[in-house]
């Protein structure tokens, strides 16, 4: 797998949220991305920003584009530093939720993308990363 | 900064202050459409008599120091109303460092005898008015962010405006990102509108929301939710093919909720649940209806 571009926007407040969005918009645009998969992707990386706001207290995040057996893909990467997810199967169900929300954030982003990967640490923060590949169902 | 060149500028205030004047009103950046003369003298005047006074004290070179709260207050002031009136960044810092100039000339005059002298207040005087200058530029851009969120805020509003399609029917089109405080105000307008008109039913467009994700959809339900409590039913128009698949992958539940791809269609099933019929006239009716106008 190669690192074709890449870049970091630190989350702070939920206005940067819109940035963000557009951001992954134009990178999802440059390597021809239907627009139903581009949606996806958005609103996959919306929901875990929005968690990081919610729950960690914002973070960072890096997007990159990516390309495997030539075939491009958007790979984000969402850290934060906040108190972390104590059971992380179980906050990867549907309708589970420490807040008041749906309960659909984590699993919803998971449907959402070809590849989820989550680690957390109880009082260390959660990193979560996504691809998804142009061409990926 | 010694107590010799703090006394030698006081000395030299009336002097200063003339020549600090008229390299302001030379500059060209001066703005005199913006503030008017007498109005930047006394603010001058003001603002010199505080900072030669904490150029005396004793922590002369600490600007965090007691002495310069007075200085920070008025550079705050200034900064901010400038920030406001539309004045460029460079107009603005351009206040404390025209100063700066004058101020080494003073100094120069003073110690021209003793050049080791003079290079040490120099500097020292140079720290001083960096780091005021720093602040002015700092307090400008936070009074400019201060109008960017007032914008912000005059937005959220501008762009909730509910319209009586019909008589019972209102809609609601929604365009740009539904956060909290959005959802909060095209609730409340909605619920209003309810309440005012009598209206049996809302249509909500989302043509113009960029993204759906889970949080925009509760912001939805409990729109819906409220709407039907006052005895209204909503329906959710505007829903593109691309959101729609997005909506389901999330796992989200809709299949309470009224939904349509158009406004159009949600117009057309509004008319039905009122039991209003609408028909194209025919060519007979069209020539009544044309005499009756008085064509």
């Amino acid at each position: 797998m190669i690192v074709l571009s890449k870049e970091k926007l630190p989350i702070q407040k939920e206005q940067d949220v819109v940035l963000f969005r557009n951001r992954i918009k134009e990178l999802a645009t440059k390597i021809g991305m239907s627009l139903v998969n581009q949606t996806k992707l958005i609103t996959a990386a919306s929901e875990l920003v929005r968690n990081m706001l919610r729950y960690g207290g914002g973070g960072i995040t890096h997007l990159e584009i990516i390309s495997k057996s030539s075939i491009p893909g958007v790979r984000l990467v969402f850290i934060d530093e906040g108190p972390g997810i104590k059971d992380v199967t179980l906050a990867m169900k549907d309708g589970y939720s420490t807040g008041k929300s749906l309960g659909l954030g984590l699993p919803g982003a998971k449907r959402l993308v070809n590849e989820f990967d989550i680690k957390s640490e109880p009082g260390k923060g959660t990193t979560v990363t996504i691809i998804r590949w142009k061409n990926g169902l | 900064m010694n107590k010799e060149s703090a006394a030698a500028l006081k000395g030299k205030k009336k002097q200063i202050l003339e020549s600090w004047m008229s390299n302001q009103l030379q500059d060209a950046a001066l703005r005199d459409d913006l503030i008017s003369v007498s109005e930047l003298q006394q603010q001058s005047e003001e603002f010199l008599t505080s900072l030669l006074k904490a150029f005396g004290t004793s922590q002369a070179e600490d600007t965090e120091s007691a002495g310069y709260e007075p200085i920070h207050d008025i550079l705050n002031e200034i900064s901010i109303t400038r920030a406001r009136q539309g004045f460029s960044p460079r107009e603005t810092s351009s206040y404390i460092l025209s100063l700066k100039e004058v101020l080494s000339q003073v100094l120069e005059e003073r110690f021209r005898e003793e050049p080791a002298i003079l290079y040490k207040e120099i500097i020292s005087m140079n720290k001083i008015m960096d780091s005021l200058s720093l602040l002015t530029l700092e307090t400008y851009i936070k009074g400019r962010e201060e109008v960017i969120l007032r914008q912000t805020n005059e937005m959220s509003e501008i762009s909730t405006p509910v319209i009586r399609v019909w008589e019972g029917i209102l809609a609601l089109p929604i365009i740009g990102t539904l956060d909290s405080a959005r959802t909060q105000v095209v609730m409340e307008a909605l619920l209003e509108e309810i309440v005012a008109t009598g209206s049996r039913i809302a249509i909500l467009d989302i043509s113009g929301v960029p993204t759906v994700d889970s949080l925009v959809a509760q912001h939805l339900i409990k729109t819906v939710s409220a709407a039907r409590l006052m005895g209204a039913e909503c329906i959710i128009s505007g829903i593109r093919a691309e959101i729609a698949q997005t909506i389901v992958h999330l796992g989200i539940d809709l299949t309470n909720i009224y939904t349509k791809a158009t406004l159009a269609s949600a117009l057309k099933m509004s008319f039905s649940m009122l039991n209003i019929i609408v028909s194209k006239g025919s060519q007979n009716n069209q020539a009544i209806s044309k005499q009756n106008l008085g064509f």
